[in-house]
């Protein structure tokens, strides 16, 4: 009986345990099929043998045979005798270095995090879903798919990809599927799409006008208009000052009387970093060492491993075009050709708006609208959760669009909730596809502009230079026709006058070429001064700082080298603290500092404004200077008000301390006494300082600013051990080297034109996104030394060329 | 000595085709055979699927620099160790094949015990 006992005992043991190293519990991978050396993550260590110099590889469905040769980088050439084998080969090469990575930023725009991962990513889930991004999408693909030309192009690149993934065998998955224990899915091109709609929603999916909506019923118009203008006081627009218009505008739809929307306690959750930026210069021939025009380019987005882009080159009989992509899309996005180069930043242009609606009743069935009830759209989204039964989710569609934010239910109040449908420019269609398509093959301005037409969302500043010597910026997209102020406070969902009434005709977009000063240039300020440009965009841009300190050395600069520029990319200069500090460090008197503080403001005193990875003063100076403006607007726009606002701009905020002394907003209103600026400059240099102290020890170079900022790149899934921390790199938020805590340059190029185009350029990061691939990280260090590779840019598939030492050819099977 | 070559080697073979759990039912059938007692069996698992697995993982370790496996020992975490997570394979592979055999052995025992008194019993 013992024995029986015994043997049935190790018998559940055994079963129990192979059970439980096969399955996954919670975010604890499934150990023995983790760790088996013969199917699991051991395998995906790169070995030599896994990149010959040489062999041919079958591919079902190929037309013709297609030769990739490979760099010292790891970046593929692609020479195909067709489109079709051009996007297929495209499709392939970057899944096979970044299949995870595409499939998995296609899940979190899905709103299909918790298939993968489980209950935990709902929430992520249900906020992507209700703002609508693969309803976007949907939209966006089918007015693609009409164009043949497109249509060649997704489904060939969806058809390499697929050509990859049935490549695969459970042994041969990606490194984080083994991890996370699931299976990569085919692709289709509407992943392409959502990947598109990811980025807009990244770079356009914030919005102010709820709180500023509050502001507005807490304060006054008067109050709204003088702390949140429609142009800053210090400015240095994209289109230059002054630039005539080449057009004659169309009349811009009348503006309503006033509406002032009720308070809104649900504000926007999730919302993109406002941090990220780009930017983007091209100096004339006029300017430059060789008589041809110099471009570059750098866009600021989170750092992250694997990287946003990939680096690939694309030629068959219509095109050889070199730079970045974006895995999950067909073309290059940011690069070169023989003839032409272009570069994008992101165009803060308000294409994103609420509308307060009025419902019938509790069941929220109808609303009003244009005199009438309107029937509200119901869709029920089913989502996945690992491990448990599908939730339901049921989003309120209007005609202005999704209701993104509900409140649970409570039929039991006899007040309808406000709820507030959002106006998005992500959800109209448009054919970005096709700007990309051509501008590949661009050869002058004429197809660049002929190109920027057919492109939505997110809007941004195309900038362009080419070999015939012009250069040129567009800030480019979907921009709504607006009356002045449109969708700066929340809209009224029941006038039709509130409605979006059209598109500034895409002619019209703001735009200039060869302007006199030599140089066009873009760091996402505003795109034009409203002086010149008779469109409303937005009231609100990226500070202006690093747009200023690029125009201001650029105008300096003579017989510019690609060289030149990169310096440039690297200028660590902050235009904030030149012309904060003296202000604030006389604000202050040092006697009544202790000797400790008194250091550390003697040392500030010393600091050229360069904020280098080693320097002492940025670490201060920031704290110092955040600090305080949190102490005057805290108590009149911060959580202590108990509505949700915003603070007025940095801008605003200068101004107030440069020239205000006496505003009614520097007093904390929370206490009796009445603060004067000077005590709150005090207060808070003494607060920094303190803080410092307690952080580094007395002052020293532990105080250096990249301890303080500490830029990290981490992996997506932000696993420990497979980012890279704390990089000792200069830089910062409104400085041209924008490397901030985690955002920061994610492709810095350079390309001069001419005869024989020379272009330079590298990303934090690597070809491969592999971590077991020694090209998973290896131009981490290159960059964040502020240097740049040569590009290689080969003329033709036999080229011979030292760096390029590796042949493949792709043949149908 | 017998029982742990046969199974280092049936369960290697076996793995490079099939799912890795099929050390378990390898483990358990060639020990209901050949398994003397248990704590035989269990070493001769233990070592058989073990050292098949550190091998194998050195093997691919070694040819990868450790890049990846020095990740992995930051996320478990094992101090970054690649060597580390080598044994700790071993270790979760041995285990496996440990108790397997281990339970195929004393399964026979039960079995044989209940019917007529058998050989290995005799060493007893």
């Amino acid at each position: 009986m013992i024995r029986w006992l015994k043997a049935l005992l190790a018998l559940s043991l055994t079963i129990a345990l192979t059970w439980a190293l096969n399955t996954r519990f919670g975010s604890v991978p499934p150990f023995g099929k983790f760790l088996s050396p013969f199917r699991g993550f051991w395998r995906n260590g790169e070995t030599a043998a896994d990149f010959p110099a040489q062999q041919t590889l079958k591919l079902p469905g190929l037309q013709q045979p297609v030769q990739v040769r490979f760099d010292d980088q790891r970046v593929p050439h692609i020479f195909a005798q067709n489109d079709h084998d051009l996007y297929y080969a495209q499709g392939y090469f970057t899944a096979r270095d970044r299949l995870w990575e595409m499939d998995f930023i296609t899940h979190v725009a899905a709103g299909r995090l918790s298939e993968i991962v489980g209950k935990d990513r709902l929430e992520t889930d249900r906020f992507f879903r209700r703002m609508g991004l693969v309803y976007g999408a949907h939209k966006s693909l089918d007015a693609a798919m009409v164009d043949p030309t497109v249509r060649t192009v997704l489904t060939s690149y969806s058809d390499g990809i697929n050509a990859y993934i049935n490549s695969l065998t459970p042994t041969t998955y990606p490194f984080e599927y083994k991890l996370l224990d699931y299976a990569p899915e085919p692709w289709e091109p509407l992943k392409c799409a959502l990947i598109l709609k990811y980025m807009a929603f990244d770079l356009t999916g914030r919005s102010d006008d709820l709180r500023l909506s509050n502001a507005l019923g807490k304060y006054s118009r008067e109050v709204v208009r003088d702390l949140f203008p429609d142009y800053p006081q210090r400015e240095d627009p994209v289109i230059p000052d002054g630039t005539p218009l080449d057009f004659k505008p169309v009349l811009v739809p009348a503006a309503p009387a006033g509406f002032e929307a009720d308070y809104s306690p649900l504000v926007p959750q999730n919302q993109p970093d406002p941090e990220l930026g780009s930017n983007n210069f091209a100096v004339s021939g006029s300017k430059s060492a060789t008589g041809f025009p110099i471009l570059a380019n750098d866009p600021h987005l989170q750092l992250n491993l694997p990287s946003i882009w990939y680096q690939v080159q694309l030629a068959a009989p219509s095109v050889n075009v070199c730079g970045v992509s974006i895995p999950g899309v067909p073309f290059v996005i940011i690069g070169f050709n023989e003839q032409v180069a272009w570069g994008v930043t992101n165009t803060y242009a308000d294409v994103l708006d609420w509308y307060q609606l009025k419902f019938k009743d509790n069941t929220r069935r109808e609303y009003w609208h244009d005199g009438r009830w309107k029937p509200v759209r119901r869709v029920v989204e089913r989502i996945k959760v690992r491990g448990q039964p599908d939730r339901l989710d049921t989003v309120l569609y209007t005609h202005h669009g999704p209701v993104v934010y509900d409140r649970q239910e409570k039929p039991f109040l006899a007040q309808t909730p406000i709820l507030h449908a959002m106006r998005w420019v992500a959800h109209d269609a448009a054919n970005e596809f096709l700007t990309f398509y051509r501008l590949n093959r661009a050869s002058n301005y004429q197809d660049y502009t002929t190109a920027l037409a057919t492109y939505g969302a997110p809007a941004q500043n195309f900038i362009f230079a080419d070999g015939q010597k012009d250069i040129a910026i567009w800030p480019n997209g979907l921009l709504p026709l607006k009356w002045k102020e449109q969708g700066k406070f929340v809209l009224d969902g029941t006038n039709p006058a509130h409605d979006w009434q059209g598109w500034v005709p895409s002619a019209q977009n703001p735009h200039v070429k060869n302007p006199p000063r030599g140089f066009v240039s873009s760091a996402n300020q505003f795109s034009a001064n409203p002086k010149d440009y008779p469109y409303y965009l937005n009231w609100n841009y990226g500070d202006y700082e690093r747009g200023h300190r690029i125009n201001e050395r650029l105008a300096r600069m003579n017989h510019v080298t690609p060289d030149s520029l990169r310096v440039l990319q690297n200028d660590n200069l902050g235009l904030n603290a030149q012309l904060m500090l003296p202000r604030l460090l006389g604000l202050v008197q040092p006697r009544q500092l202790s000797e400790a503080q008194q250091q550390v403001y003697q040392e500030l005193g010393r600091w050229n404004y360069f904020y280098d990875a080693q320097a002492t003063g940025p670490t201060v100076f920031e704290l110092w200077y955040n600090t305080l403006a949190k102490r005057i607007w805290e108590d009149d726009f911060g959580k202590a008000t108990g509505l949700e606002m915003r603070y007025p701009t940095r801008d605003r905020t200068n101004t107030l301390i440069l020239q205000e002394p006496n505003s009614r907003w520097v007093d904390d209103t929370r206490t009796p006494a009445k603060e004067t600026l000077a005590e709150l400059a005090r207060a808070s240099f003494q607060f920094a300082t303190d803080s410092l102290t307690r952080k580094f020890g007395p002052l020293s170079t532990k105080w250096a600013w990249a301890n303080q900022k500490s830029t990290d790149i981490l992996h997506l899934a932000q696993l420990p051990g497979f980012g890279h921390m704390d990089l000792n790199v200069g830089g910062g938020s409104g400085i041209v080297n924008a490397t901030t805590e985690r955002n920061g340059p994610s492709w810095r190029m350079v390309v001069a034109l001419g005869p024989q185009v020379q272009a330079y350029g590298l990303f934090p990061g690597g070809e491969s996104g592999n971590p077991g691939s020694p090209f998973y990280d290896n131009m981490i260090e290159p960059w964040s030394k502020g240097r740049l590779h040569p590009l290689v840019f080969l003329r033709s598939a036999a080229e011979k060329n030292p760096r390029v030492q590796t042949a493949w050819e792709l043949r149908s099977k | 000595m017998l029982l742990f070559f046969l199974i280092l080697l049936l369960a290697a073979v076996a793995q490079l085709f099939l799912p890795w759990w099929i050390v378990t039912p390898i483990c358990f059938l060639l020990a209901a055979g050949l398994g003397r007692t248990g704590g035989r069996s269990f070493l001769a698992g233990f070592a058989g699927v073990g050292l098949g697995w550190a091998v194998a993982a050195a093997w691919l370790t070694v040819g990868n620099d450790g890049l990846l496996a020095h990740r992995v020992a930051q996320l478990l975490p094992l101090g970054g160790s690649s060597w580390a997570l080598v044994l700790l394979t071993a270790v979760v592979g041995g285990l496996v094949g440990g108790t397997a055999a281990l339970a195929g052995c004393w399964l026979r025992q039960a079995v044989q015990g209940n019917a007529a008194p058998i050989r290995g019993n005799a060493v007893r």
